[in-house]
């Protein structure tokens, strides 16, 4: 597949974000996504979408200041002050582009609270918010003639001399492995917290391939210690109970019903309180009782109806059993404020990159307003220098080696089951790469997760077809998350201090010598 | 317990209760090679979408029961055991033009919100799409989601070029519904289907269309064997 201008990696929001501007500017633009377009994580954001609409009441000066504080130094001010100031009109596009708001009395959008700020800033939907922002930018892609390639996977970036030429990817449906060339790419591929198995709020889809992607070719990535632990999920299950249960009024309590934390402090503070209860052998639950039924179904129906479903309990009625999951990862490709990433032509955005918003720490209802804004600026960016871009039609060595690699892993003895490795993957970065990390355990995890990376020869699949065969989609996916957890751990055992997301037991301060990003893969 | 998917037996752990993870269990110890597709979990992305002993479910959803059996949805074809071609959906609602036409800045109230709250929180799985009985005799149908989608936008304050949409919604559309139900009957997300299309009929009309079926007398019109008015 050659003479595309665009091609975007990922169908969120930011993807999506991105193809509409980039199309409206005249491009030539194809998305590839590795799960049907309106199946990506961001349909899964619940809470909000921060933005100061009425400085009455609240101030871009604020969020700029809440966002900083959050990111405990280690945030880029340009990206924050740059983020923080498009906000309203990001707001305003979506709006125009018929995002159906929750609205207040007097017909403005409706705003609430979420944690790490004093003010109501966070524009919602009901708890629908990030599945009406999809599906109304996917129903916008479709009105604009974007060309989708639904189930294609990233296997690998093809690069020539620092300067993106495509991408190699698997086509799901029909098991063929695929070039395809394009004069830019935008990788917006969603994060990794998907790798800790079991112990996340993720899809399934989110095993981080952009980054790992991005690793294979030696391309900048940055801060991947920082993981953030979201701290109401649904004990056992993981699903996520979003922030806005608590920016509404509800309260964390023991079984006593004894509230512990001011519970709209930052996640990582929150998570941490929480974690620490649960490992010192109490429960702790969510209390929106008081909040009323009518007022819970009208502010969180779906958290009301998940809750009911996976605890059969009433949210208006019962104390909710829940513990920390993984949820966002803050770490991931470095870019500049633009989404410019260290490779020429490439650019990444959304969960998959860091340039800087979220630092140690993001707050919630920064995560949908990121990729709006930079999508967005991405998007409108992307023309620059196009027509100097010339095609060179021929295989490159990257998708050759993986017509070859194909083959390879179809021989592959059957003799470690991938399935239970991804398990046991899961559960040794919860309980040694989590909430409280130290040096002995993070070099326990990595020798076990460097050791599954050797393993992989032995991981034969027990499908060998070609049509739709997901065992070999899992293996590939199974592969970036292992590299992507060596990077985590070695990135968290170089940060001996302990800064927002990230706390070590053996070092507990900050200290100003890590008052900087991690940066891996630099050429 | 016993689960039979797609006509194979699969013996799954007792405390196993919920279909994705029966799913999960069986492809991770039983069968690599069985294809399902699955996302959030939490059934919101719209990506597993099965039968259960015949009626349209998602996995994440539902929980099992002995002997319950799991195949693909119906009336798209089979790419492999639960994975079904779902590549009508976006020609369907482009044929809709079941988007924003035109944009007009209008003050909006939450009960104006409201009205289209539910049709926009439709995820796309296509249960209603494989319980349609229209389908099964007319692939260019514009069926239930897409006429869901196109109400929503319809109904939409914002939207200044309604008459468009619902001239789009004519051709196979609006009143090729028998108005049987059994879409609303499967909508994990709890949209009014149904009424949502007897309401587009009703705007059809207001907007200058008439019902095909109805011009040509009823005994001429097409006999789906259900007929809701009782004639």
């Amino acid at each position: 597949m050659n003479n595309i201008d665009i091609l975007i990696v990922g169908a969120g929001g930011a993807g999506l974000s991105t193809a509409i501007e980039a199309k409206r500017a005249g491009l030539n633009v194809t998305v590839v996504s590795k799960t049907q377009i309106t199946a990506s994580q961001t349909c899964q954001a619940q809470g909000g979408i921060n933005a100061v609409l009425d400085d009455t009441k609240d101030s871009i000066k604020e969020h700029i200041a809440d966002t900083l504080k959050s990111a405990h130094g280690i945030g880029n001010e340009e990206s924050i002050k740059y983020m923080c100031e498009n906000a309203k009109e990001s707001i305003e596009w979506l709006n125009k582009l018929a995002v159906p708001f929750s609205r207040d009395e007097q017909g403005n959008i409706a705003q609430r609270k979420l944690g790490g700020t004093k003010n109501k800033r966070a524009c919602y939907s009901s708890d629908y918010t990030g599945l009406k922002i999809l599906h109304t930018l996917f129903d916008t892609c479709l009105k604009e003639d974007i060309e989708f390639l639904e189930e294609y996977m990233l296997l690998d970036l093809i690069v020539e001399r620092n300067t993106i030429k495509g991408i190699v990817a698997l086509d799901i449906c029909s098991g063929n492995i695929m070039q395809i060339l394009a004069k830019k790419v935008v990788l917006a591929t969603g994060g990794y917290a998907g790798i800790y198995t079991n112990y996340n709020t993720n899809s399934y889809a989110t095993t981080g391939d952009g980054v790992a992607s991005m690793n294979r070719v030696n391309g900048e990535i940055s801060n991947m210690e920082y993981v953030q632990f979201h701290p109401t999920a649904l004990k056992g299950s993981s699903i996520l109970i979003s922030e806005s249960a608590r920016g509404e009024g509800g309260y964390l309590v023991t079984k006593d019903g004894i509230r512990f934390i001011d519970e709209l402090k930052p996640r990582d503070e929150v998570a941490r309180a929480i974690y620490e209860k649960i490992q010192n052998g109490n429960e702790i639950y969510l209390d929106v009782r008081h909040l009323g039924y009518e007022r819970i179904l009208h502010l969180m129906p779906q958290e009301y109806n998940l809750t009911l479903q996976y605890t059969g309990l009433r949210m208006d009625e019962d104390l909710i059993p829940i513990s920390p999951a993984a949820h966002y990862s803050m770490g991931g490709i470095l870019t500049s404020k633009d989404g410019q990433t260290s490779i020429n032509n490439l650019f990444a955005v959304g969960e998959c990159s860091n340039n800087g918003v979220h630092g140690a720490n993001r707050l919630g209802g920064n995560s949908l307003l990121e990729i709006i804004v930079f999508g967005r600026l991405v998007g409108q960016n992307i023309n620059n220098k196009l027509d100097e871009i010339t095609f060179e039609d021929k295989e490159y060595e990257i998708y050759k080696y993986h017509k070859e690699e194909y083959k390879s892993i179809m021989s592959y003895p059957n003799e470690i089951n991938l399935y239970t490795v991804k398990e046991e993957l899961g559960k040794i970065l919860f309980e040694d790469v989590g909430l409280f990390r130290e040096q002995k355990c993070l070099k326990q995890a990595l020798n076990k997760v460097v050791q599954y990376k050797k393993d992989k020869y032995l991981m034969g699949l027990g499908d060998k077809g070609k049509l739709y065969n997901t065992n070999l989609k899992e293996f590939y996916e199974l592969q970036n998350m292992i590299e992507l957890s060596i990077l985590v751990i070695q990135s968290a055992l170089e940060r001996e201090e302990s800064r927002g997301a990230h706390y070590r037991i053996d070092y507990k301060n900050e200290n100003s010598k890590y008052n900087k990003p991690t940066v891996m893969g630099a050429i | 317990m016993k689960l039979v998917v797609c006509s194979k037996e699969y013996e799954i752990e007792e405390k196993v209760d919920n279909l994705l993870s029966a799913l999960n269990y069986i492809k991770s110890y039983h069968n690599n090679s069985l294809a399902y597709r699955s996302g959030c979990k939490s059934g919101i992305c719209g990506s597993c979408a099965v039968l259960v002993n015949g009626t349209e479910k998602l996995s994440c959803k539902t929980v099992i029961v002995e002997n319950d059996t799991v195949e693909p949805l119906r009336n798209s074809n089979i790419i492999k055991d639960l994975v079904v071609d779902i590549s009508v959906q976006n020609k369907l609602l482009k044929k809709a033009n079941a988007q924003l036409q035109s944009f007009q800045q209008d003050t909006i109230l939450e009960n104006d919100v409201q009205i289209i709250d539910k049709e926009s929180n439709c995820i796309l799985c296509n249960s209603c799409y494989s319980s349609c009985p229209v389908y099964e005799v007319n692939k260019e149908f514009i069926g239930p989601f897409a006429l869901v989608r196109a109400y929503r936008y319809i109904d939409d304050k914002k939207e200044i070029n309604k008459k468009n949409i619902i001239d789009h919604i004519q051709d196979n559309g609006v009143f090729s519904c028998t108005l049987c139900g059994n879409c609303n009957m499967v909508c994990p997300s709890l949209i009014d289907i149904k009424g949502d299309i007897m309401k587009l009929q009703n705007k059809s009309v207001q907007h200058g269309h008439q019902n095909p079926n109805m011009m040509s007398g009823f005994n001429d019109s097409l006999d789906f064997g259900f007929n809701p008015n009782g004639f």
